[in-house]
């Protein structure tokens, strides 16, 4: 095998030029795949941590039929405090959940005695709800994060049209799900930057506040944030939760959240990663989506190029093909000689490529290149090349180099050796 | 002990609706351990005859048995195999290939085809190097030397194997007259010494007097044979 390998070597080099060009073309796709897939995914990372560290936590916990309500507020689809108890006690037993955070969600009107104007606000314990979205304190761009009772937090668009500052008093007002208009006075205690997207209008109160002002006899929570501790199994954590929670998707012993926790109500409870949540994961699809086609595009580069050399290569050679066989060169042997070549071509591609992918990742860290995101500014691409892709993408290259040299080589060894040994 | 044995052997080309016969109904037996020569006018069948015999072509009718094999047998990997064990070729254009040295060419068929032991494989390429008189010329590649000095490495190709049937297209049409008698002593010591089968085809007078067997082939027919001491068969 390895006098095959001495020899496709040979031949490889026997045609510089062309070996050298064929292996830039390969390389450039890898360059591309390696580039993009690094910022993209860079991008996408900055963009996912934002919506989920900053606003809706990594997996959210509502009472079935909440979240297709979710634009209404439905105080009707609140988890009543049994249910709840039995949920925290599920997420700590729970080994993949780092932390969570109880919300209560309500829509009201807020007033700064002069105009009013519609919010939606979110009941929190800040201790909890900071672990759980620990961006969010970085959001509040004046005043304070502390959030004591009495204070709240004012999405930075309704703070500039109402003219808020911290420490202006301002009225809220919401109905319950009796239908009783409540109000409460606030203190201004910090202006939050309005998260784009329907979350521009979120503001923050604390978790007793909010059941105050709907006047909970008992405290009800409308949905649960968690935080997972390795983001990168979020999906085996949720497939967990669901199977643990009342009325999941496991069947045994997971009982129907009507007689276990809301006592008396139908349907359980329904579980959702933030891909659910947000419309912003659709970008992250489509990025996605952009890696893929790429991939496909260098799929087709080396392919082609490969392909086409490996012809020519055999056209070429014809005679060459016609002694080997007459000699007693077994066709498999042959086929080897033209599929090694064609693969060392890939593989020498991909080598190449990833040594200028490398560099231009390493450029464009140089450059601290920035973009914004919804109303913040300044984020900085981070790119890093991963081994994991590195392997991939050679792999994937050395597998179509194969392929691709996979064809001229059968016809080489389904040469009849009387008609090559006469090529010219 | 007959090692080639022809019994009617015919092949025609069909090109396009025309078939060109290139040979009609040959019969013939050589011995093994012979030197025998085709001999003729260009176009007479000699090429065709040789490739028939070398299993890189197949007859149109006819039974041709080579070391006890009938070849129409034989299928592509088959073939392949039995010229690799069997057949040394040596080609009029010398075929050597270009990204081998002298070295590598020679030792191609030991390595490839037989997968002889490495010191097995030096040891017989370097005596055949020397015996063509190659061996200073061993690491040069093909483009780097003469073409008589590639009919010599050529012909140490054909040799290595041992093969029990050497088949060769004009073997010293490139070599001088002292180089050609010294790789015609060689031939002869081989099959002296291994019994190997040599068949050429060829209009140079120095292999037709050194030929123990001469058949003449006349328009894709054996028109006639003789021995070398003269005997005429009809």
């Amino acid at each position: 095998m390895l006098n095959i390998f001495k020899i496709a070597l040979r031949n490889l080099s026997r045609y510089k030029r062309r070996t050298i060009l064929v292996g830039l073309l390969i390389a450039l796709g890898v360059v591309a795949v390696q580039v993009f897939v690094a910022a993209s995914g860079s991008y996408k990372t900055l963009i996912v941590s934002q919506i989920t560290d900053a606003m809706l936590g990594h997996i959210q916990i509502h009472k079935k039929g909440y979240l297709v309500s979710i634009e209404n507020v439905p105080m009707n689809q609140n988890i009543p405090q049994h249910g709840v108890a039995t949920i925290e006690k599920i997420l700590k037993e729970t080994p993949g959940v780092e932390t969570f955070s109880m919300r209560i969600r309500l829509g009201g009107m807020i007033s700064n005695y002069t105009e009013t104007t519609n919010l939606r606000l979110y009941g929190i314990d800040p201790v909890r709800e900071y672990k759980t979205v620990p961006l969010l304190p970085k959001r509040i761009i004046s005043g304070s994060s502390d959030l004591p009772p009495g204070h709240i937090l004012v999405p930075q668009m309704l703070a500039r049209g109402l003219n808020l500052k911290v420490g202006d008093p301002v009225v809220i007002i919401a109905t319950n799900k009796d239908g009783s208009v409540n109000g409460k006075q606030f203190t201004v205690g910090g202006i939050v930057e309005s998260a784009p997207g329907p979350g521009g209008r979120d503001g923050y109160i604390g978790i007793a506040d909010a059941a105050e002002i709907l006047r909970m006899e008992e405290p009800e929570v409308s949905e649960i944030a968690v935080r997972v501790k390795n983001f990168n199994n979020l999906k085996a954590v949720y497939a967990d939760l669901e199977k643990r929670l009342p009325g999941g998707t496991a069947g045994a012993g997971c009982a129907p959240i009507g007689t276990t926790i809301a006592g008396g109500g139908k349907g359980g409870l329904e579980i959702h990663s933030w891909e659910k949540l947000s419309p912003f994961a659709n970008i992250a699809k489509m990025i996605d989506l952009l890696t893929v086609f790429i991939k496909i595009m260098l799929i087709a580069i080396v392919l082609i190029s490969v392909l086409d050399v490996m012809m020519m290569s055999v056209y070429e050679r014809t005679r060459e093909i016609g002694t080997l066989a007459a000699i007693g060169t077994l066709p498999g042997k042959i086929v080897a000689m033209f599929v090694i070549e064609g693969g060392l071509l890939g593989l020498f591609g991909a080598i190449a490529g990833n040594i200028l992918g490398f560099a231009g990742i390493l450029a464009i860290r140089a450059t601290h290149y920035t973009f914004s995101f919804g109303m913040r500014e300044g984020f900085v691409l981070d790119p890093s090349m991963r081994m994991g892709d590195v392997l991939f993408v050679s792999t994937v290259v050395v597998l179509i180099s194969i392929l691709g040299s996979l064809q001229p080589a059968l016809k080489a060894s389904r040469l009849e050796p009387i008609k090559a040994l006469k090529s010219v | 002990m007959h090692i080639v044995v022809a019994e009617n052997v015919s092949k025609t080309y069909e090109t396009g609706a025309v078939a060109v016969p290139a040979l009609k109904n040959v019969s013939f037996s050589i011995n093994t351990g012979s030197i025998v020569s085709f001999i003729g006018p260009s176009g007479s069948g000699k090429t065709t005859l040789l490739n028939l015999i070398g299993c890189l072509d197949r007859a149109t009718s006819g039974k041709l048995d080579i070391a006890g094999t009938d070849t129409a047998k034989l299928d592509r990997k088959g073939g392949a195999r039995f010229r690799g064990n069997t057949i040394g070729f040596i080609f009029q254009d010398f075929n050597m290939v270009p990204i081998l040295t002298v070295y590598e060419n020679v030792e191609y068929p030991l390595l490839m085809v037989r997968a002889a032991p490495a010191g097995e494989r030096k040891k017989l390429v370097l005596d055949l190097l020397e015996a063509v008189g190659m061996l200073d010329q061993k690491d040069k590649f093909p483009d780097q030397i003469s073409g008589g000095q590639k009919q010599r490495a050529a012909i140490a190709r054909a040799l290595v194997t041992r093969p029990k049937l050497v088949l060769a297209d004009e073997p010293t049409a490139n070599l001088d007259h002292a180089t050609a008698h010294k790789v015609l002593s060689l031939l002869k010591k081989i099959r002296d010494d291994h019994g190997t089968t040599f068949i050429f085809s060829t209009h140079d007078p120095k292999i037709v007097d050194e030929a123990e067997v001469i058949y003449t082939l006349e328009d894709g027919v054996l028109a006639g044979s003789r021995e070398r001491k003269g005997v005429e068969h009809a």
